[in-house]
């Protein structure tokens, strides 16, 4: 009989709960330690004010989780929101209705005055109404080296890319593999687009990426960039992991002398303890360039017929964007907050490096704003190619052109 | 055109044969709902992708026809034509090697072993599993560090090198070999229902005119096996053409493009990339090669049944 009360009780709070609170599922495919540890704090402060944060983790990449999300968004059966990278990825579905306009929330908010840079905002407007709310800025373009690794190998930590490139053969010689590579296509693309920024400079890279001018990518700036990336190439033979935690693992324990990863690498140096300056080094634009993209993610919510659940969805617009959300959300992370506004004191210094270059206006667009998902798919097809084989550089610079000359 | 006029003429007149409309109207209704879902279904869906293959449809299917333009992208891009190559490597490989297997198999089982239940279900057992388990285990078993490479190596034979899932040469024929264990064993069961349908008479008669065993399989036997080698060779080739979950499970796709197939081609651009028309284009070329294999195996089935 006791027991029989106690489930009975148990049901009671349950029901009493679910009758209160609205849960909402939430997709997203932040999976490595320091993403899973960034995600809690948003279902924390969700679920703090009384409803239920539903976590729908999609194991893999974004290339993985896209498709599951998208179809069940098109296949009717929409989750309350979803993580997805602002920019042209959810450009149809917006058209097609798809998704909950949030202009009013954005206005009460004062998302306009707050954001920063305000072109992650344009990224979430379309005709004038905003679809999505940003909630960290994420730049692909760090190269992160172990101090490790440079010890064993007896020289100093370079200060940038090509200093790391001629610091390669002592590596080498010390049995450390010069360039931590993750075998997966995006990763080689986001390598490949680092390198172009901090080789080819910005006017070349912006002609090619936004105008989509085949020829100046066929140019001499190009060339180098791939003459570059090749050389890449082999630092990187003999990296056999897939995931890119897995190759920040090798920085991490000095395998690997370095890596080419976007800021979120931060979150895995965070969660192995580590001290930048004294066991990791971060090099923002490849310390070439002090330029970062300012891609990110963002979270969409989908049209839903319950008055209830969309009232909650905007209810949880307006708390991902609230500062202490961004705060406590961006410093597990590693990523850059939204909102110029807030303190951020507590960052490390790699993190306040790219929060020096935010302030300093060192932003570009990130590709996913530029390039449209078959395009960029098309990109990293050919990356993939070129990475795992012995293509010639001019080869996959005609290549390159041709993409880019029928990119729409 | 004059069958049916027949038939309504005489429907007309209500006098002779039943009208082959109504005739069983019973049964063609239970039918029907299965034939309106064949026809929806399959036909329907296929002709809908078709057309919208020659469409610039993005993430979600649009009308603007641009011609052949999705096509000539298509075989123009290098992923599309490794895919191919890699499909044709494994297709013929597959196809000879689980035919010879199967029937080896078969044949010796067919010789009234002993245990023959027991070997049946052994050679079958692996049919049981999933093109993803399948896929996993032969990836442990052909990794390098872990697999038979590092194990011969573990024997000392330090130079022994053993990893087809890493070298972009022949990583095709390591995700053949996870594919021939898998089917061999189903064509195995389909010949031996063959080998166990031919007459005790026939082989008596071969050891009376002296002929050997051997001879007796490839000149008698295997001639008269020709609906079930038939069968076989249809559910290979459907086996080859979606080609996709053993490669995902495998190398999904790596090192580089060196293990793409199609169907993952295809899954790519409709999905990931978010351009529908590239993939139904890609769907379309694969039908075409489904129909190409089709249509020998409908006029065969066709000849067979006049003959008969």
């Amino acid at each position: 009989m006791k027991l029989t009360t106690k489930l009975l009780a148990a049901t009671a709070i349950v029901s009493a709960s679910a009758a209160s609170a609205v849960e909402l599922e939430v997709t997203h495919w932040w999976t490595s330690g320091g993403e899973a540890a960034a995600v809690t704090k948003f279902a924390e402060a969700w679920n703090a004010t009384g409803n239920t944060w539903l976590d729908g983790a999609i194991a893999g990449s974004g290339g993985t989780a896209r498709p599951i999300i998208i179809s069940r968004i098109l296949g009717g059966d929409p989750m309350a929101a979803t993580q997805l990278n602002h920019g042209r990825q959810s450009e149809e579905l917006i058209e097609a209705g798809l998704m909950l306009d949030l202009t009013d929330v954005a206005e009460a908010g004062g998302w306009k005055d707050i954001v920063n840079p305000p072109a992650l905002l344009d990224a979430c407007t379309l005709d004038g109404k905003i679809y999505c709310v940003p909630v960290n800025i994420h730049s692909a373009q760090w190269l992160w080296l172990s101090h490790a690794a440079y010890e064993k190998a007896g020289v100093a930590v370079p200060s940038d890319w090509n200093e790391f490139v001629a610091s390669a053969p002592d590596l080498e010689a010390a049995g450390v593999l010069p360039l931590a590579m993750g075998q997966q296509g995006w990763q080689q693309n986001l390598a490949f687009g680092a390198i172009t920024i901090a080789v080819a400079g910005l006017d070349a890279w912006r002609d090619v990426t936004v105008n989509k001018n085949a020829d100046t990518a066929r140019g001499p700036e190009y060339t180098a960039v791939f003459e570059a990336v090749a050389a890449a190439r082999e630092l990187a033979r003999g990296s056999n992991v897939q995931d890119w935690n897995q190759a920040t693992g090798m920085v991490i324990n000095g395998q690997a002398g370095a890596q080419l990863m976007g800021d979120w690498a931060q979150g895995e140096f965070s969660v192995a303890q580590q001290v930048e300056g004294t066991d990791y080094s971060c090099l923002p634009g490849l310390g070439l360039n002090a330029i970062l993209d300012t891609g990110g993610d963002a979270f969409y919510f989908p049209v839903n017929d319950d008055p209830e659940i969309t009232a909650a969805q905007k209810e949880l617009a307006a708390l991902l964007i609230s500062p202490e959300v961004q705060v406590s959300f961006n410093l597990a992370k590693g990523s850059l907050p939204v909102r110029g506004d807030i303190d951020m004191a507590a960052a490390n210094g790699c993190m306040q490096k790219g929060l020096g270059i935010l302030a300093d206006g060192g932003v570009l667009p990130s590709g996913d704003m530029s390039l449209s998902a078959d395009t960029q798919t098309q990109i990293e097809d050919l990356m993939v190619e070129f990475w795992a084989g012995d293509m010639a550089a001019a080869d996959a610079q005609a290549a390159y052109a041709d993409i880019i000359g029928n990119a729409d | 055109m004059s069958v049916v006029d027949q038939g309504l003429a005489n429907a007309g007149t209500g006098k002779g044969k039943p009208n082959r409309l109504t005739r069983n109207l019973m049964s063609k209704i239970a039918a029907l709902p299965m034939i309106m879902t064949a026809m929806v279904v399959f036909v329907g869906c296929t002709i809908w992708t078709i057309v919208y293959s020659f469409t610039s449809s993005r993430l979600l299917p649009k009308e603007n026809f641009v011609g052949l333009d999705q096509y000539e992208r298509l075989w123009g891009s290098s992923r599309w034509l490794i895919s191919i190559q890699n499909l044709v490597w494994y297709g013929v490989c597959s196809l000879i090697l689980t035919l010879v297997i199967g029937f080896t198999l078969a044949a010796l089982l067919d010789r009234k072993i002993r245990f023959e239940n027991a070997f049946r279900s052994i050679f079958l057992f692996p049919f049981a599993l999933s093109f993803i388990v399948t896929g996993l285990v032969w990836q442990w078993i052909l990794n390098p560090d872990y697999g038979v490479q590092g194990v011969v190596r573990g024997w000392g034979w330090e130079s022994f090198s053993f990893d087809p899932l890493y070298n972009p040469d022949i990583v095709i024929f390591g995700i053949l070999i996870a594919g021939i264990w898998q089917g061999s064993g189903l064509i195995m069961c389909i010949m031996l229902a063959g080998l166990r349908g031919i007459d005790e008479d026939i082989w008596k008669a071969a050891r009376v005119d002296g002929i050997g065993t051997v001879k007796t399989y490839l000149v008698i036997i295997i001639p008269m096996m020709r609906p079930v080698f038939i069968t076989s060779l249809v559910l290979i080739a459907a086996g080859i053409i979606k080609l996709y979950d053993l490669v995902v499970a495998q190398t999904s796709g790596g090192p580089g493009l060196a293990s793409q197939v199609p169907a993952m081609y295809v899954y790519d651009y409709m999905f990931k990339a978010q351009n529908l028309g590239q993939g139904f284009a890609a769907s379309t070329m694969m039908l075409l090669s489904v129909v190409i294999i089709l249509i020998p195996y409908i006029y065969l089935q066709i000849r067979g049944n006049k003959n008969g």
